[in-house]
C-alpha cells in the first residue's frame, strides 16, 4: 500500500471534481460519494501507518522529476515517514468524524453539496501537504489549504462577519507565507534542492554557514506562526469561527493548524543546527500559549473560547518543538519533539471533539453565548459526555490522552525554569476556562429558559462521530505510555530505541496544577463560593484588558490597517484627480485642438478653395463680355493684338522684367478698354442685348 | 523685293479689312483667301530673294494653296449649313457663341 500511498490525496480531489461537474444538484450523493472517498482513504491511511510500524520508522521515498533548470531540480513525490503516517491517520480521522457530522449539521443548507466539495478539496490539499516530499510541494498545498480555509470561513458570505473573517484569515497567514517564501528561496539558493533529505543533509554538513541556516529556519517558522496562529499573527483564527462549526473542527483545530506545528516538525533537522532559530521557535510558542490561554480565561462566545484555547495548544506544540531543537543544537537531551507531535496528534481528537460538540451544543440553541447556555446535560446527555470527557482531556487528567501529551510538554520544559513555570501556569488556565465553559454549558440552572425549552439532543450522525473521537481522546495517548519500550517516542524517532523515564513527580504536579483549575472553576461558576463578578471588578484592568483580548485587533488596525486605508485613500484621490485629470484633460485638448482645425478647415482652406472659385466667377463675369460671338471682332482683336507684338517688336523694346511687366499691365488695360467697348457697343446696339445682359449678371451674383 | 513685299502688305490688309467688314460669311472667305495669297506671296519672295538655292519657301507655298483649297471647302461646308439653319448667311445671324 506505501507503493500507491499517492492515491491518496487524488480520493478527495476526485469527490471534489465530481461533485463540482456531476453531482451538485444530488444533494445525498454528493455528501455520501464525498464521505465514501475520505472514509477509503482513512482505511488507506491505517494500512499505511501499520506498514510504518512494520517498517519500525524507516522511511519510504517515491519521486519523479518534474522539470530541472541546470542543477536544480523540481520534483514530485511522497515521502512517508512516522510522522507522515501519523499526520494521515489524524487528518483522515477528523476528516471523516466532521463529514459525517456535517451530514446532520448542515442539513437544509442551501449550498450543501458546495460545502462538501470544498470539504474534500480541503483534504485534498491537507493529504498532499501531508506527503509532500520537498518544501517546493508543501508550499503549493500550503497555499492551497489557506485557500480552502477562505473558502470555508466565508462559506456564509452573506454574513458580511464572515466574508470579513475570511478575508482577515487569508490576508493574515499571507503574511506568514511572505516569511515562508524567502526561508525556500534562502534554501534553495543555499542548499540548491528543495527535498528534505537533501535539504537536511546539507544543513547537517555544516558547509552552510549557521546565519544563513537561522535565517531560513525562521523565515519558515514565519510560515508555521500564520498557518498556526502564533502570536503575533494569532488574531485571524478566533475570527475564523465565523464559518461553519465542522468547518472550525476540521480546518481550524484539528488539521490546517496543525500544518504549521507539522512544518516545524518536518524541518526539525534545520532547526537543530541553529539554537538561536529554536529559541525564537519556542519563545513565540511560549508567548503565544500564555496570551491565548489568558484571553479564553473571559471570553463568552463558545466557540472563540475554544479558539483561544486552539491558538494555546498550538503554541505549547510550538514550545515543546522549539525547545527540542534549542537542547539538541546544545547537545542535550529533550523530549520536545515527541511532546509537540504527540500532543498535535492528541490535541486533533479532543480539540476536533470539543468543537464538534459545540456545534452539537449551538445547533441546539442557536446561540454561541455561553451566558444564555445552561444546564444542557439534561437536554443533550451524549453531547455533554463527551465534551466533557475532551475538557478532562484537555484539561490533561490522567488517564486521557492529554494527560501524556502535556506531561511530555512539561517534562521537556524541565531545564527551562521560565518556560517550566509559565507550561504549569497555562495548564491551570486551560483546565479553568475549559471547565468554566463547562459549568456554564451543561450545569446549573438555564439562564435563558426559552432556548432551553427548544434544544434537544442531535441526531445520529451528529453524535456518533462524537463518540467515536470520544473514544479516541480517552485512548490516543495510550501510544505514548512512558512504561514502553517501542511506544510513540521511538516510533517518531524512526525507530531508534528512545525511552524516558517516567517522571512521576513532573505528572503528580501537571495533574495537581489541572485539578486545581478545574477545583476553582467548580467553585467559581458551580458551587458559587466566588463569585465571577468580584474576581472580575476586583481585577478590572486585567480583566478588561482580557475581555478585549489585549486589544490586539485595535493595535493592528491603527498601525497596519487605518496607515494602509489612509494610504489607498490618498492613492485613490491622486488616481481620481491627478491620472484621470490628465486623461480627461488629454480628451479636453483633442477636443479644443479639433475645434480649432475644424474652424481652420471651414474658414481658411475652404475659404482659400471657395474664394479661388469666387475669383474666377467674378473675373469671369467681366471677362466673358469679351466673348461677343462676332467673328469680326475676335478677327479684329487678332490683328490689333499681332499690331501690337508688330510695334513692341518694331520699336526694340528689350525683354527686362521692368518692361514685360509694364507692357503686361498695358496689354491688360487694353483687355479691359475692348471689354468695355465692347460692352457699350453691345448696349447701344440692342436694348434688349443689354436687358440681357443685366439679367445675366444677376443670376451670376445670385448663385 | 519692296514691291513684292509691299503687294503682299497691302493684299494682306485688304483681306484683313474684308474679314473685319464684310457681313457676308462668303465674302468673309474670300476675304481670308486674299490674307493666304498674301502671306503666300511673302514665302516665294522671301524664297527667292533669301533663301537662293532652297526651294522650302515655295513648296510651303503650294502647301499652303492645297490647305487653304481644303479649308474653302470645309468653310463653305459651315456656311451651308448655317444658311440651314438661320436662314442666312450674315455674320451677325449666328453669334450663338456669345458669353
Amino acid at each position: 500500500m506505501t507503493q500507491t500511498a499517492w492515491i491518496i490525496p487524488f480520493l478527495p480531489l476526485l469527490a471534489f471534481t465530481m461533485i463540482v461537474f456531476f453531482l451538485r444538484w444530488k444533494e445525498k450523493v454528493a455528501s455520501g460519494f464525498s464521505i465514501a472517498m475520505i472514509v477509503i482513504d482513512w482505511v488507506l491511511s491505517l494500512i499505511i501507518l501499520a506498514e510504518a510500524l512494520g517498517r519500525h520508522g524507516a522511511s519510504y521515498e517515491a519521486k519523479i522529476l518534474l522539470t530541472s533548470f541546470k542543477t536544480f531540480n523540481l520534483e514530485l513525490g511522497i515521502l512517508i515517514d512516522p510522522l507522515t503516517a501519523m499526520m494521515l491517520v489524524i487528518v483522515t480521522t477528523v476528516g471523516s468524524c466532521v463529514q459525517i457530522y456535517s451530514l446532520g449539521y448542515m442539513k437544509d443548507d442551501p449550498r450543501f453539496s458546495r460545502f462538501y466539495a470544498y470539504l474534500s478539496l480541503f483534504l485534498f490539499s491537507m493529504l498532499g501537504l501531508v506527503l509532500a516530499n520537498n518544501y517546493f510541494m508543501i508550499f503549493i498545498f500550503w497555499e492551497l489549504v489557506g485557500l480552502t480555509s477562505y473558502l470555508l470561513i466565508s462559506f456564509w458570505f452573506e454574513k458580511k462577519t464572515a466574508a470579513d473573517a475570511g478575508k482577515k484569515a487569508f490576508i493574515t497567514t499571507r503574511v506568514g507565507d511572505l516569511g515562508f517564501i524567502v526561508g525556500l528561496m534562502l534554501i534553495a539558493a543555499y542548499c540548491g534542492t528543495f527535498n528534505y533529505q537533501g535539504v537536511f543533509e546539507k544543513a547537517a554538513s555544516g558547509t552552510v554557514p549557521v546565519g544563513i541556516l537561522t535565517a531560513a529556519a525562521i523565515f519558515i517558522f514565519c510560515g508555521a506562526v500564520g498557518k498556526s496562529a502564533q502570536f503575533p499573527l494569532h488574531v485571524w483564527l478566533p475570527d475564523a469561527m465565523e464559518g461553519p462549526t465542522p468547518v472550525s473542527a476540521l480546518i481550524h483545530a484539528a488539521t490546517m493548524v496543525a500544518a504549521g506545528v507539522y512544518l516545524v516538525a518536518r524541518s526539525m533537522p534545520l532547526f537543530v543546527t541553529s539554537a538561536d532559530a529554536s529559541m525564537v521557535v519556542a519563545s513565540i510558542g511560549l508567548i503565544t500559549a500564555f496570551i491565548a490561554a489568558s484571553i479564553g480565561l473571559v471570553q463568552n462566545d463558545i466557540k472563540r473560547i475554544l479558539a483561544y484555547s486552539t491558538v494555546s495548544q498550538l503554541g505549547y506544540m510550538i514550545m515543546a518543538l522549539g525547545l527540542y531543537g534549542y537542547d539538541t543544537a546544545n547537545g542535550e537531551h529533550s523530549a520536545g519533539y515527541v511532546a509537540g507531535t504527540l500532543h498535535l496528534m492528541t490535541h486533533a481528537c479532543f480539540k476536533g471533539l470539543l468543537f464538534l460538540g459545540a456545534g452539537s451544543v449551538i445547533h441546539a440553541v442557536h446561540t454561541n453565548d455561553i451566558q444564555e447556555m445552561g444546564g444542557l446535560r439534561a437536554k443533550q446527555p451524549r453531547t455533554a459526555m463527551t465534551f466533557m470527557i475532551a475538557s478532562l482531556a484537555i484539561a490533561g487528567i490522567f488517564p486521557l490522552s492529554g494527560f501524556w501529551s502535556k506531561d511530555e510538554i512539561v517534562a521537556s520544559t524541565a531545564h527551562h525554569p521560565l518556560f517550566f513555570v509559565l507550561t504549569l501556569t497555562i495548564a491551570f488556565m486551560t483546565a479553568f476556562y475549559m471547565w468554566r465553559l463547562c459549568f456554564l454549558t451543561f450545569f446549573g440552572q438555564p439562564r435563558n429558559q426559552h432556548r432551553y425549552d427548544h434544544a434537544h439532543e442531535s441526531p445520529g450522525t451528529m453524535t456518533w462521530p462524537l463518540v467515536f473521537l470520544a473514544a479516541l481522546s480517552v485512548c490516543a495517548g495510550w501510544v505514548a505510555l512512558p512504561w514502553l519500550e517501542h511506544g510513540f517516542s521511538s516510533f517518531v524517532y524512526h525507530g531508534e530505541p528512545h525511552h524516558a523515564e517516567p517522571e512521576y513527580l513532573l505528572m503528580i504536579v501537571s495533574t495537581l496544577v489541572s485539578l486545581s483549575g478545574i477545583g476553582l472553576a467548580w467553585l467559581m461558576y458551580h458551587r458559587k463560593a466566588i463569585s465571577a463578578d468580584q474576581v472580575a471588578a476586583k481585577f478590572k484592568p486585567i480583566y478588561t484588558l482580557l475581555y478585549n483580548k489585549y486589544y490586539f485587533d485595535e493595535l493592528y488596525d491603527l498601525i497596519i490597517v487605518r496607515p494602509i486605508v489612509n494610504l489607498g485613500n490618498k492613492l485613490w484621490s491622486f488616481d481620481a484627480n491627478v491620472v484621470d485629470g490628465a486623461v480627461n484633460g488629454t480628451a479636453w485638448l483633442t477636443v479644443v485642438w479639433s475645434d480649432a482645425k475644424q474652424w481652420f478647415d471651414a474658414t481658411i482652406v475652404d475659404g482659400a478653395v471657395n474664394g479661388a472659385g469666387w475669383l474666377v466667377r467674378q473675373s469671369a463675369a467681366g471677362l466673358r463680355f469679351l466673348q461677343s460671338g462676332t467673328l469680326q471682332f475676335y478677327a479684329l482683336f487678332i490683328a490689333g493684338l499681332v499690331a501690337a507684338i508688330g510695334l513692341y517688336r518694331y520699336f526694340g523694346i528689350s525683354y527686362t522684367p521692368t518692361t514685360t511687366g509694364l507692357v503686361t499691365i498695358f496689354f491688360l488695360i487694353g483687355l479691359i478698354v475692348l471689354w468695355y467697348v465692347s460692352r457699350s457697343i453691345w448696349r447701344r446696339s440692342t436694348p434688349a442685348a443689354a436687358a440681357e445682359v443685366e439679367e445675366h449678371s444677376v443670376r451670376v451674383e445670385d448663385k | 523685293m519692296w514691291y513684292f513685299l509691299a503687294l503682299g502688305a497691302a493684299l494682306f490688309a485688304l483681306g484683313l479689312f474684308g474679314v473685319i467688314t464684310r457681313r457676308n460669311t462668303i465674302g468673309i472667305l474670300m476675304s481670308l483667301e486674299l490674307m493666304f495669297n498674301a502671306a503666300n506671296i511673302n514665302f516665294v519672295t522671301f524664297n527667292k530673294c533669301i533663301q537662293g538655292g532652297s526651294m522650302a519657301g515655295q513648296l510651303f507655298a503650294v502647301f499652303i494653296v492645297v490647305i487653304a483649297a481644303a479649308e474653302a471647302t470645309v468653310g463653305l461646308a459651315i456656311v451651308l449649313l448655317v444658311y440651314r439653319n438661320w436662314r442666312g448667311i450674315g455674320s451677325d445671324h449666328y453669334n450663338v457663341m456669345k458669353w
